[in-house]
């Protein structure tokens, strides 16, 4: 999607490392990652996923797929993660709403939100979109942790085994671009 | 032209331990003529019973995992035939009522009556497509269907179903998600 967005000007002495994230994703027992690609997270983390022999990679054709295709993955106990860009969980709202909301599956969302410079809140970003996620999020019920530097990584494997493990959804917000391995 | 209760119940007498995902009027049909704990509901949005399959096929390779779509439905989703093909799971049978119609909404027709779902089914990659209009040949076919290697798409003509408002709340019960749940961990 929006191919045309540079990243913000970054402060340098923090960074956020794909490798942690995929880690960390690894960790949570995720064997499964749903995407379409976002250029916020597609050098830094849908990139090496591919290459990377332990996590089975689903490309598809829109966003809303993966709510779908993660819920029948849960009741076989297979763990996924969505990765895709806010206007795609944007898009998918519906299917969020009614399958990781009200139905309480473990969905768990891994949202690029690309244009948002680091350091700045998501509800002070510039862009309608991704003021809008939080809000979204919240209305819903949906837990969220924003994964700005490597110090927010080890957030990510306990939000996602606590989805599986208690059922409910979660939402990984990535603030920065990672970095790629 | 076929009738979709016909169909199902064609179905039903082929179907031993596979989950069959079904949604909306395909769902209360199915529902009517087949209770059983490997039924599982395509809960949510509309447009998502073959994601939902998908993943179950994925996380389930040892079951065969069947479909049941309407026309309106996959409209909704219709990428979902190219994520498909490109997974490719060889336990995935897709079935696709095409009444021509958004039934469970009140009936309105579908953008076009002129849709060939499995042609699209079939450029999108899945190689195992069909369309049946007649029963009899449907009822030949089926058992040979639902043994195919995966993923297989059938496009069924039948006829609109009726119009009345229909329950969906026991299709969508959560006692009867644990069912299949608990019916998936003890294998049955």
């Amino acid at each position: 999607m929006d191919d045309k967005v540079k990243e913000p000007m970054a402060d340098m002495a923090e960074q956020l490392s794909g490798a942690a994230i995929i880690t960390a994703i690894k960790d949570a027992g995720v064997g499964f990652i749903l995407s379409v690609p976002d250029l916020h997270t597609a050098k830094g983390l849908l990139m090496p996923i591919a290459d990377d022999p332990d996590l089975h990679l689903i490309r598809v054709c829109k966003e809303d797929e993966c709510i779908g295709i993660s819920a029948g993955l849960s009741y076989g106990d297979k763990r996924a993660v969505v990765l895709i860009q806010y206007t795609g969980f944007l898009y998918a709202q519906n299917a969020i709403r009614a399958v990781a909301a009200e139905h309480r599956k473990p969905i768990c969302l891994m949202v690029g939100l690309l244009g948002k410079p680091p350091g700045v809140a998501p509800s002070d970003a510039q862009r309608i979109g991704v003021r809008a996620v939080e809000p979204m999020l919240d209305i819903m019920g949906i837990p969220r942790q924003l994964i700005e530097t490597d110090a927010d990584v080890p957030l990510i494997a306990p939000a996602i085994i606590d989805a599986y493990v208690n059922e409910h959804p979660t939402a990984l917000l990535i603030g920065r671009r990672p970095v790629a391995p | 032209m076929m009738n979709r209760m016909e169909c199902l119940q064609i179905l039903a007498d082929h179907v031993t331990d596979e989950i069959v995902v079904a949604t909306y009027s395909s769902g209360t049909d199915w529902l009517a003529i087949n209770d059983r704990p490997l039924n599982y509901f395509a809960f949510g949005a509309m447009g998502l019973a073959s994601s939902h399959g998908l993943g179950l096929a994925l996380a389930c390779p040892e079951k065969r995992v069947i479909v049941l779509d309407g026309d309106g439905s996959l409209l909704m989703n219709l990428g979902t035939l190219v994520t498909i093909g490109a997974v490719a799971p060889k336990n995935f049978v897709h079935f696709v009522g095409r009444n021509g119609s958004y039934e469970a909404n009140g009936g309105a027709p579908i953008p076009s009556q002129n849709v060939d779902f499995a042609a699209i089914a079939r450029g999108a990659g899945i190689k195992s497509c069909h369309s049946f209009t007649k029963i009899a040949r449907f009822e030949a076919k089926i058992a040979t269907l639902l043994k195919a290697k995966g993923p297989v798409f059938a496009d069924l003509v039948v006829e609109q179903g009726p119009l009345s408002d229909r329950d969906y709340s026991d299709m969508y019960a959560p006692t009867r998600r644990f069912a299949f749940r608990a019916a998936l961990e003890g294998g049955t």
